[in-house]
């Protein structure tokens, strides 16, 4: 053999090598999307099958054979699930009450975390360990006592039992007081030479810096109204303060045997429907509040 | 920080929040042990004039209970069932789509969307996709009308049908149900969690690993899996903590029975028993209300304690 075809046949070998590796290469990504895709129709199917079936009639929902596309599109569904749940009325409650303690929350927040992060005054580090201590403690714990005590308090049934018992929330205070502390101190020791007061300089100056924060309070409490059901169900179970995730369980008790599924469908659209917009508009937001709670709602 | 002149003032900033505090957080815990430790005590006798001894006897009775114990025992088997499962789901599909770059953002937004949705509306769904119409099996003539979609898909692949939730369906038919919907909904906040921690690894390990020729599987148990431990412990905490307080996600498939038709409470879990005893029944609410708090508690205090001695930082 001379040396010249030596040398070609190493350069083959080599060649040899550089495919076969792109080959694995190409089989492991073509492997990792297979399984992402999987996962991913699994994950989204729920939604899907939600979807279709709210537009499907009964007796096509009841095929033995079901239809992965709709025949005909149905809108009925979403009028009867309207009607039969009372959406209209079980929406405005929720966002009346959403709307009112995400307000009067994050006044208490923002106060609260203002003198945790720039006022000083006695026992301040232990108080605040104290309260993030009641965070380790289940909420179960408290729903004992609260219901005995709204119940002492006349206030069953009403929106105010909805909104008053958690309005504050340490989490937020903790949340909202750290981005605090991250506004250089000079800032506030110039508005005081400049003789600003405490208030405009908390309403001019931290709040805005602090708005991404607090843009992550609203969504959580707001999503909070809108998921909330079992405090809901205890105290306010009456239909004029009734919530819309109590309501939609309280309109349709059964969900499993022969009943109206495409109609179920149709509400439990309605009901996700605000959710989704919410995701897609502050989808920013809302994973940054949760990456750093790990609290649902 | 600035030495106020007046101290008073952040009191008075204080002051809503600590109030509402004092009520609805402090005395209920005050309350609580209180109530756990008077025997029996039902707050409407209490208001009555009654008198209760003091003892462990709420804890004594809560701890015999028949039905506190099928309660402990589902909440344990959901939470070391759905804890390790979405984990480890989560994990994987982590690693994979921090390793593509094509439609990572598209794939990630799918992987977020369980989030943020309401447990109780999307456990109807579940329900309807397990649901089976017709009459039930073991009956003389068995006539399925719909078997539901995931029969379907059953079927088609060439398995059997499954009494999946409707009356007389098995304990562990009910279970896998509930395991299925419980990862489902668990898997987006690990994932989140989880991605994030990948990509904050810094680049600079796997290169070397790749001068050394290291195979994939090293890289991944010997890097990958020790610099994101914190992570993995965090999401395995924050999983066993919200394991224990399973509730909702029951509610949402079976209803407020906590069951299929005809064995109602089958499925009811701790949080479901302190509801059931919450409005007459204070004494054993508060025990049990305190037992999960302990057993939360020793759990956590495990967790900790494993991931300080396996945890790299």
């Amino acid at each position: 053999m001379s040396e010249s075809t030596m040398k070609v046949m190493q350069e083959k070998d080599l060649r040899k090598v550089t495919s076969s590796q792109k080959a694995v290469k190409i089989a492991v990504q073509f492997m990792l999307y297979a399984f992402l895709i999987l996962m991913a129709i699994i994950i989204i199917f729920p939604f899907y099958w939600m979807l279709i079936s709210s537009v499907k009639s009964l007796s096509e929902y009841r095929l033995s054979v079901p239809t992965l596309f709709p025949r005909e599109i149905l809108f009925s569904n979403y009028v009867e699930a309207f009607n039969q749940a009372n959406l209209g009325r079980l929406f405005l409650n929720t966002l009346y009450v959403g709307l009112v303690s995400t307000l009067l929350s994050l006044v208490i927040t923002v106060l609260s975390a203002f003198a945790f992060a720039r006022l000083e005054f006695k026992g301040k580090n232990t108080l605040f360990a104290l309260l993030l201590a009641t965070m380790m403690i289940p909420g179960e714990l408290f729903t004992i006592t609260n219901y005995a005590t709204v119940n002492a308090f006349g206030w069953m049934d009403s929106f105010t039992v909805l909104i008053v018992p958690f309005l504050v929330s340490v989490f937020y205070i903790y949340l909202l007081r750290q981005n605090f502390m991250q506004i250089p101190n000079e800032l506030y020791l110039a508005a005081k030479v400049d003789g600003t007061s405490d208030l405009k300089y908390l309403w001019k100056v931290m709040i805005p810096l602090a708005l991404p924060t607090l843009i992550s309070i609203t969504i959580l409490k707001m999503m909070g109204a809108w998921n909330s059901y079992v405090w809901p169900r205890l105290v306010a179970n009456k239909e004029e303060y009734r919530l819309i995730t109590n309501g939609l369980r309280n309109a349709f008790t059964e969900s499993t045997g022969d009943v109206n599924i495409p109609v179920q469908m149709a509400a439990v659209a309605i009901v996700s429907l605000p959710l989704f917009l919410v995701f897609i508009f502050l989808r920013k937001y809302i994973m940054k509040g949760v990456s750093r709670s790990g609290i649902k709602g | 920080m600035v030495e106020s002149k007046h101290p008073w003032k952040a009191w008075i900033y204080l002051a809503p929040a600590i109030v509402l505090l004092l009520i609805f957080t402090v005395w209920p815990i005050i309350n609580t042990v209180r109530m756990a430790f008077l025997e029996g005590y039902s707050s409407m006798s209490a208001v009555g004039g009654m008198q209760y001894n003091f003892g462990f006897g709420n804890f004594k009775q809560v701890l015999q209970y028949k039905d506190f114990l099928s309660c402990l025992t589902n909440t344990m088997l959901l939470c070391v069932l759905t804890v390790p499962i979405s984990t480890i789901l989560a994990l994987l599909i982590a690693v994979c789509l921090n390793a593509i770059r094509p439609l990572q953002r598209l794939l990630q937004t799918i992987f977020f969307l369980p989030y943020v949705t309401n447990s109780i509306a999307i456990g109807m769904v579940f329900a309807a996709m397990f649901n089976m119409v017709g009459s039930a099996f073991g009956s003389e003539n068995e006539i399925v009308i719909t078997a539901g979609i995931i029969n379907n898909v059953i079927e088609f692949f060439g398995g059997t049908a499954v009494n999946w939730i409707n009356a007389g369906s098995t304990y562990w038919a009910n279970i896998t149900v509930m395991v299925v919907y419980i990862v489902w909904n668990a898997l987006p906040f690990k994932i989140l969690i989880l991605l994030g921690g990948l990509q904050s690894i810094n680049k600079q390990y796997y290169d070397a690993a790749k001068v050394d020729g290291t195979s994939r599987r090293r890289v991944f148990t010997k890097i990958t899996v020790p610099l994101l431990s914190p992570m993995l412990a965090y999401v395995v905490i924050t999983g066993f903590i919200g394991g224990f307080k399973e509730y909702s996600s029951i509610v949402g498939i079976f209803g407020d029975d906590m069951g299929p038709t005809g064995d109602p409470r089958r499925l009811n879990t701790m949080v479901g028993f302190i509801y059931d005893a919450l409005a007459n029944k204070q004494g054993r609410a508060s025990a049990a209300a305190l037992i999960l708090f302990g057993i939360i508690f020793v759990v956590t205090m495990i967790n900790l304690y494993v991931s300080k001695k396996k945890t790299h930082y």
